[in-house]
């Protein structure tokens, strides 16, 4: 009898040192997220003034703003989008409707899902070498290339897990009618899945507008406005980069407005994308 | 005829993608082999790093991109463990979405954020209440001195490891709690039902019924903290010594990339840098390969 409530109690104790710990490490790391958050709005809300968003990027020690690489951002964001979308949404139908079950679309799936994790600063280099190098210039295109890259895989894969939820009835119904299977695609499957391919759109959004490694190496910097694709355009994550590694401390200050603007840009998103899955689980 | 040319686009933007990966790679061995035939197999184990007498040596960056990575997923694994059974058992209801949710957000934020808070803000920090501590309490002529050597300016080895942890955590957390709401109710009810406790159903019942997946999951968030560029660079220190110490600064491939390529000025450099990525890729792909294939796997079993 004695045996068995000392069992009974070691396994009480082991289970209370369990959930503690779990409790405990909740804890810590929300503390250690919030702290990063609330670092974040402490230093950059000061910053935050119209000027932010009219002037461009001033040298050390002169007064400016963020406007030049906020719309270089935009702009390169936007471009890459483009790209990814045209190539994310094709590659992610074939996957789904053409490629199911065969070897061919099994490999490239595999590769889809390696390409989605690889580091971007890889993706950054072969750019340069394809775009850069050959060229011998950096350029808004080549970072816009290197962007799409890197949300491609996101869009691939949304596209193909969309798709591939749509029942089958849709498609064998709109064949049944006489209709072409692409056909079919393009009018009902496309139309029943636009909402999930929206929200991959947008969290493929959310990942590239924070990316700064690739940039490094495709499109670099530029001080003033410019807003022809094929020269250096400057943009917010390179800015932040040179600025808070920088001495000067208004041009730190800038960087925290940048990191800000970001981030907010990045949790809007992504909340946006998130609030839109559940709409369209509920209908 | 217009929907086999439908069909032929999809397939070019399927095989567009194959062909990404695959010049990835080739770009990579291209712009690399002047370095890589120059300095041959040396390239990987000499820890001589140095522009000006043009002499390249990885085992630094390399060395240092495998510690901190081992050290950020020894730090962030109990952790992401703790957030997800926290969250997957013992969470109550109305508060388990919004935690839910902040984790996934904060798995979103980009690396650049991260690395400018540890620069600014853990970096001093952490000298203070950590590095100083640690160095005049060790005694002199222990390991224990060795490993805490260098200087107390808050970035160094460990400094980096830990805001690579931070990093992965939201990430690896998310993952885990997703596949062990995986694991069948009814697998965890009778766990539960035979009277078993709830460290006893995680560690025995569900955790088990995930564990390809898991292992998967860990791998991915291993594959984020080699590859992780920003936020290592802004606190690694960026010397290209060998790493011996706790304290001392180092630098990992892609933090030596993102620092130097801009600023290459011989083809030798520029090379070594790619030969870099290239090294990069493939201690990338490896992992990344089996995380997919593990956690593809699980996917099959649930």
């Amino acid at each position: 009898m004695t045996d068995r409530s000392n069992l009974m109690i070691r396994r009480r104790i082991k289970n209370i040192v369990f959930t503690g710990f779990c409790w405990a490490v909740t804890a810590l790391a929300l503390i250690a997220l919030a702290t990063i958050l609330w670092t974040l709005v402490g230093r950059g809300i000061g910053g935050i003034n119209p000027d932010i968003f009219i002037l461009a990027t001033p040298a050390a020690g002169s007064h400016g703003g963020l406007a030049n690489a906020i719309v270089g951002s935009i702009m390169m964001c936007a471009m890459g989008m483009v790209i990814a979308l045209v190539i994310g949404i094709l590659a992610g139908t074939w996957l789904a409707e053409y490629g199911k079950g065969t070897a061919y679309g099994s490999v490239v799936r595999f590769l889809n899902d390696v390409l989605l994790s690889a580091p971007s600063i890889l993706v950054g280099l072969f750019v340069y070498e394809m775009l850069v190098a050959p060229f011998h210039g950096f350029s808004a295109l080549a970072g816009a290339v290197a962007l799409g890259l890197l949300a491609t895989p996101v869009i691939t894969r949304t596209t193909e897990d969309v798709l591939s939820l749509q029942p089958a009835l849709l498609r064998e119904s709109g064949v049944a009618l006489g209709a072409p299977l692409s056909l079919v695609i393009r009018e009902v499957l496309w139309r029943a899945a636009r909402g999930g391919i929206i929200t991959g759109g947008l969290l493929a959004f959310a990942r590239i507008s924070g990316e700064t490694a690739p940039l490094l190496f495709t499109d670099l910097n530029n001080q003033f406005f410019e807003f022809n694709p094929t020269h250096q355009i400057a943009n917010l994550p390179v800015v932040i980069y040179n600025f808070a590694n920088g001495a000067d401390e208004g041009l730190r200050q800038l960087a925290w407005v940048g990191a800000l603007l970001i981030a907010v840009t990045v949790l809007g998103v992504t909340i946006v994308a998130r609030f839109l899955t559940r709409e369209q689980g509920r209908s | 005829m217009l929907s086999t040319l439908f069909e032929g686009l999809c397939f070019a933007a399927a095989t567009a993608l194959l062909a990404a990966l695959g010049g990835l790679l080739v770009a990579l061995t291209i712009g690399g082999w002047p370095a890589i035939s120059k300095f041959g197999f040396g390239f990987l184990t000499s820890t001589t790093w140095n522009p000006v007498t043009d002499i390249y040596g990885a085992a630094g960056p390399i060395v240092g991109t495998l510690v901190t990575a081992a050290v950020a997923l020894l730090l962030a694994l109990p952790v992401a463990g703790g957030v997800a059974f926290f969250l997957t058992e013992l969470c109550p209801a109305p508060l388990r979405r919004p935690i839910g949710t902040a984790v996934e957000l904060l798995a979103g934020i980009p690396s650049i954020v991260y690395g400018m808070w540890g620069l600014f803000v853990f970096a001093p920090f952490f000298a203070k209440h950590v590095e100083v501590p640690l160095m005049t309490a060790a005694p002199s002529g222990s390991i224990w001195e060795s490993l805490t050597i260098g200087i107390p300016n808050g970035s160094g080895i460990l400094a980096a490891s830990i805001i690579l942890a931070i990093m992965i955590l939201p990430f690896m957390a998310a993952t885990l709690r997703d596949l062990l709401l995986s694991v069948p109710a009814a697998v965890r009810e009778s766990a539960y039902g035979l009277g078993a406790t709830t460290s006893e159903v995680v560690m025995s019942v569900t955790l088990p019924y995930v564990r390809t997946g898991a292992i998967g999951a860990v791998m991915l968030g291993l594959g984020r903290a080699l590859g992780e560029t920003m936020a290592v660079t802004f606190i690694i220190g960026n010397s290209h010594d060998f790493p011996t110490s706790m304290f001392a600064s180092g630098s990992t491939i892609a933090s030596t990339i993102a620092n130097e390529f801009t600023e290459a000025t011989s083809d030798v450099h520029l090379s070594a840098l790619i030969a870099l990525g290239l090294v990069l890729f493939v201690i990338t792909f490896a992992v990344l390969a089996l995380a997919r294939l593990l956690l593809s796997r699980q996917e099959h079993r649930a």
